[in-house]
């Protein structure tokens, strides 16, 4: 999201506030002064993250008070996780496995590498998951985890947090 | 401070060297192996008796045996070095029982008894008065258990994850390294000795696992066992895997996790970036505690080895030695 708005003391903080009052989660806030004639405009970048249908309560809290909203980018799926299966994962029907995720609604198969060895020999994919939200990408493992139970597969998960 | 040492095999050998060759105030009064032993007030000349073990196979007088030194001997310290029974933890659980309520310190590199029995012998040796360590059970030579007690008193441990079996590591390195395959690096860890003629115990997670159930139970005061770790091993690993992740600048180690708020205790392969401070190289062991006070710190040393892990054992003993026995 990028905002206009004077550049007088309180104005950031007036922005900012409003996106943890509606529930929201702000991730960065950039703030560039440009080179150039001072105009008494203050440029601001914020990445946050929001509920769905917060959005027009917060661009209308913003407009109330006096910011311009230059530009709302949209990254609706801000989670990012690498994992490897190994396995038969073509016999063990692999459109299902990508289908048990991408039909969740909240998270998605991104990616996958594969590499195919003789036939009957195990495979072994990188498969990135892109998730709304960190209790999603939780949510989203489970169900490979799960998933890889059921097909014996084996599942390599990454350590530490998503990015 | 007199010792007595129960079990001449590799650590029990590298522990007898080290208290000959350095002055460290130890004296041994007793050694016994799985057939025989001998008992020396006056204390035993090591050097004889490994002599003896090693053309005879014996360290001393089959009349004598690992039982009698441990009931009979003169010593402040029993130093219990038997082989790891993971199932029974037997006989080591009876030898450590016995000395604890001779009001013996016992000091042990044993797995079996401290996963199996750890809070029936902790509470034994409380009652007696005496000191029940087993620092060289977990990660060889790192003192890890020396760091929680004392280095990082006070903290609240949140979570661990370690590197926990050299095994697995030096063979996950060499698949990482050189694209051999999990059969060609298995094989060759057998040749350098680092795996056993049946790899299983190490490659199906479980060493690493008898050791993250240590580390819960006397960090955490849990009684979990061996049955509660979600374990995966890494005998199914294929060369491919590696590669795939390695395109991400990441390689696969087995690693062992505890977080006791999410109840979660597992021993699995996993995906980790190759900076990250547990990727260590070989047959090394890593961990690291996360706590409140002091955040993450990370220990990497050697996890085997006979003179690794009497490194272990003599900081136990020179531990009790300080603190209930007498100063040098």
């Amino acid at each position: 999201m990028k905002l206009e708005m004077n550049d007088s003391p309180g104005q950031l903080v007036a922005a900012l506030k409003p996106i943890s009052d509606v529930g929201g989660n702000i991730i960065a806030v950039i703030h560039q002064r440009e080179p150039g004639p001072d105009n008494g405009i203050l440029n601001v970048q914020i990445v946050l993250e929001l509920p769905e249908d917060k959005r027009e309560t917060l661009i209308n809290i913003l407009k109330a008070q006096g910011i311009r909203i230059q530009r709302i980018g949209e990254e609706r799926l801000l989670y990012k996780r690498t994992v490897i299966m190994i396995g038969h994962l073509m016999h063990t029907d692999l459109s299902d496995t990508v289908g048990q995720i991408d039909s969740t609604g909240f998270a998605e198969i991104s990616e996958l590498s594969m590499s195919m060895p003789a036939i009957n020999e195990r495979s072994s994919s990188r498969i990135t998951i892109k998730a709304t939200s960190k209790q999603d990408m939780e949510s989203a493992l489970a169900i490979l985890r799960r998933v890889s139970r059921q097909k014996s597969l084996l599942l390599i998960e990454p350590m530490g947090d998503c990015t | 401070m007199k010792v007595a040492l129960i079990g001449l095999g590799s650590v029990g050998r590298g522990v007898a060297e080290m208290i000959t060759k350095k002055n460290l105030g130890l004296t041994i009064t007793g050694i016994a192996d799985s057939k025989s032993g001998v008992i020396d007030p006056a204390g035993i000349n090591v050097a004889n008796v490994l002599a003896t073990k090693k053309s005879t196979g014996l360290c001393g007088s089959t009349d004598i045996q690992a039982l009698d030194v441990i009931e009979r001997a003169d010593y402040d310290a029993l130093i219990e070095v038997s082989p790891t029974n993971a199932l029974t933890g037997e006989p080591a659980t009876g030898y450590i029982r016995t000395a604890l309520s001779r009001k013996k310190h016992v000091v042990t590199s044993n797995k079996g008894p401290v996963a199996l029995q750890y809070q029936e012998l902790e509470h034994l040796a409380r009652e007696n008065g005496v000191a029940f360590r087993y620092e060289a059970t977990v990660a060889g030579a790192i003192p890890i258990m020396h760091t929680l007690e004392q280095g990082l008193a006070g903290n609240e441990i949140l979570a661990i994850y370690g590197v926990l079996n050299g095994t697995c590591n030096f063979i996950l390195s060499r698949m990482a390294d050189e694209g051999l395959t999990y059969e060609q690096a298995l094989l060759e860890a057998r040749e350098m000795g680092y795996a056993e003629a049946d790899p299983t115990y190490d490659v199906q997670g479980i060493d690493a696992a008898i050791k993250l159930v240590i580390l819960v139970n006397t960090i955490w005061g849990k009684k979990i066992q061996l049955s509660d770790i979600d374990r995966t091993g890494i005998d199914l690993l294929t060369a491919d895997a590696l590669r795939l992740a390695e395109e991400e600048g990441s390689t696969i180690r087995l690693i062992a996790e505890a977080n006791p708020k999410k109840n979660l205790f597992r021993v699995s392969p996993r995906i980790i970036e190759k900076t990250h401070p547990l990727v260590v190289e070989g047959t090394l062991n890593a961990l690291t505690l996360e706590t409140d006070m002091a955040k993450e710190i990370t220990l990497i040393g050697r996890g085997a080895g006979s003179i690794e892990t009497a490194s272990a054992i003599i900081g136990d003993l020179l531990f009790i030695k300080d603190r209930y026995v007498q100063r040098a």
